[in-house]
């Protein structure tokens, strides 16, 4: 077991810790992502077929569409969102589908931006704790 | 590091207003509205505020529970709007619910229709249409307005010239009832410097007036600019209304095109010097006739044969599309074995009803359909197989969304093929020499 720390910037407050599955493209949460089951159902994406719920989802950043936050808080609604999200660059979109999941269904899903540096580091499979301040502190097998 | 951290947001100067609404002044909805807005200030940077004038409203469009949830939140917590908000298409149609029928999916169908019923609770105007900019009382040239549906933010901001970035759902609403949006992006004179020239001199004059030309150009723009703005030289200076949209429409759904310039016809580029603010652009990209010969082909993946379904109207087709497509229908009829669809707005449908087009439509076996669109799912009336559209942006995402295979062609091509019931293809426009390839 080693471990390590990442500062992150919050665009969307709150704690998790959750298994790391981490993407190598933008997923697209309308269209590319099924909010009934949490399953990425993009033929052309990498990681096709694996599923986010409960899991600390690692992505570069969302593909734009203004269905967006509605899918990321259709998911959290029912259960199959991701339980944190790390994005490499500051979204909008997919910070106000967690806020508008934060109000309505009073689900704590942090969302977090880090450098492509800091990115780089994490790893499926990894352990991934977010804490109120912003920092990430992970855990790895 | 990153701006527009919460952790360390930059401060966004706030009104007397503004920290009333925070300070839940005017009720839950109100309160949670303005930290919406003030999120997406601090995420993206903002450290000021601008008033709006205006919205195009996309949450109506139901993907699921969430947002019914978010509508009733906001309906029974006292939101109002500050501004008027016209709303997007919606996934079933109240007019004629036979289009998609409750029975297929009462989930679905059902969440639609309450959701329509939410907003026009909150008081938006039930357009119910992705093409807004054909209805009386459109922005004007630089105001600030809220856009969501990609199309139309591309068409506000480059052929109107008002000022919006791409609003995702809950956003537009939130930005709609406080009336007021974060300073940044396409809202500042900055963001909307043109960046890309695009160059058509390769091109033949002839092909850039045909109107398959705009679709496919528009769809490399995407391509080639990505997000950044674009700036078009050697448009023709009497591009139409209906071309624009058409390259609005394939650039933000093949790149991520919010705004571009055509020199000499939008109006922030009446020259070079205006659309690069005096700059250089930052790359230079001349488009070739193999080019789009290439996106022409990328948009038709169909083979040749028997039609299904022909799809006009994405996004909605305007008076003057309906004015070019009745003299071509008129007095014959569509093969029994394929469907044809046109979408549109009620506002344009009532229009086209009193010039009596509306029974020629009807006689030929055209169908026009209203408040939705032909290529969301579930697909209009269980429609499988080959589909024909002159749409760059059908081509693009049909595919994806529907069980169809699509086929890309001209407003007359559509239409023949319709009433042959198989594809039919205008030799002229698929020659080599047509699109300046040399032999």
């Amino acid at each position: 077991m080693s471990g390590f720390a990442i500062e992150a910037g919050t665009l969307n407050p709150g704690s998790a810790g959750a298994e790391a599955l981490v993407l190598d493209e933008p997923l697209s949460f309308w269209g590319g992502f099924d909010p009934s089951t949490g399953i990425i159902v993009d033929r052309h994406h990498p990681q096709h077929g694996a599923c986010v719920a409960g899991r600390f989802l690692v992505l570069p950043a969302s593909r734009g569409s203004a269905g967006t936050p509605a899918g990321v808080a259709e998911a959290i609604r029912r259960g199959v969102g991701p339980a944190g999200i790390v994005l490499g660059e500051a979204d909008v979109n997919v910070a106000i589908g967690a806020m508008v999941a934060a109000t309505l269904y009073e689900a704590e899903v942090p969302v977090l931006v880090v450098d492509a540096a800091a990115r780089a580091r994490l790893r499926t499979g990894d352990r991934i704790v977010a804490v109120a301040d912003g920092t990430l502190r992970i855990e790895r097998r | 590091m990153h701006p527009g951290f919460v952790s360390d947001p930059p401060p966004v100067q706030l009104d007397d207003r503004d920290r009333a609404l925070l300070d839940g002044a005017e009720g839950e909805a109100m309160r949670f509205a303005m930290q919406v807005v003030l999120r997406a200030a601090h995420i993206s940077g903002a450290t000021r505020l601008q008033d709006i004038s205006f919205a195009h409203i996309d949450a109506c469009f139901y993907s699921g529970q969430a947002h019914v949830d978010f509508a009733r939140f906001m309906v029974e917590n006292g939101a109002r709007l500050a501004v008027p908000a016209w709303t997007n298409t919606s996934l079933v149609s109240q007019v004629d619910p036979q289009i998609r029928p409750e029975s297929d999916d009462p989930v679905v169908i059902g969440g639609a229709r309450l959701l329509m019923e939410l907003y026009e609770r909150l008081g938006c105007e039930p357009v119910w249409t992705c093409a807004p900019y054909q209805l009386p009382g459109r922005p004007r040239l630089g105001d600030h307005i809220v856009g969501s549906e990609s199309n139309a933010v591309t068409f506000y901001n480059s052929v109107v010239g008002a000022r919006t970035n791409k609003y995702g759902d809950f956003l537009d609403v939130c930005a709609a009832v406080v009336g007021r949006v974060p300073y940044s992006g396409l809202h500042t004179d900055e963001g909307r410097r043109g960046r890309v020239l695009v160059g058509l001199d390769a091109i033949p004059e002839a092909l850039r007036r045909e109107d398959i030309f705009h679709h496919v150009l528009g769809h490399r723009l995407g391509r080639v600019a990505q997000s950044r703005v674009p700036v078009i030289c050697g448009l023709p200076a009497d591009s139409n209304e209906d071309q624009l949209k058409a390259i609005s429409a394939a650039a933000a759904a093949s790149g991520a095109v919010g705004l571009f310039h055509a020199v000499g016809v939008t109006p922030e580029a009446p020259d070079l010097e205006s659309a690069f603010q005096g700059h250089e652009p930052d790359t230079v990209i001349d488009i070739t006739p193999a080019d789009l010969v290439e996106a022409r082909d990328a948009l038709s993946l169909g083979a040749s044969g028997t039609l299904a379904m022909v799809a006009l109207g994405t996004p909605h087709f305007s008076f003057t599309e309906f004015a070019r497509l009745v003299p071509l229908v008129a007095g014959r009829r569509v093969h029994a074995g394929t469907a044809f669809y046109v979408s549109t707005s009620r506002y344009v449908q009532a229009r086209i009803e009193e010039q009596g087009w509306g029974e020629t439509l009807r006689r030929a076996g055209v169908q026009v359909i209203v408040d939705t669109c032909t290529y969301f799912s579930p697909a209009v009336r269980g429609c499988r197989g080959r589909v024909m559209t002159n749409s760059a942006k059908w081509a693009y995402y049909a595919p994806g969304l529907l069980a169809v295979e699509s086929v890309f062609g001209t407003l007359e091509e559509c239409v023949e093929s319709a009433m042959r019931g198989e594809v039919w293809r205008d030799g002229r426009l698929w020659r080599d020499a047509t699109w300046g390839v040399r032999p």
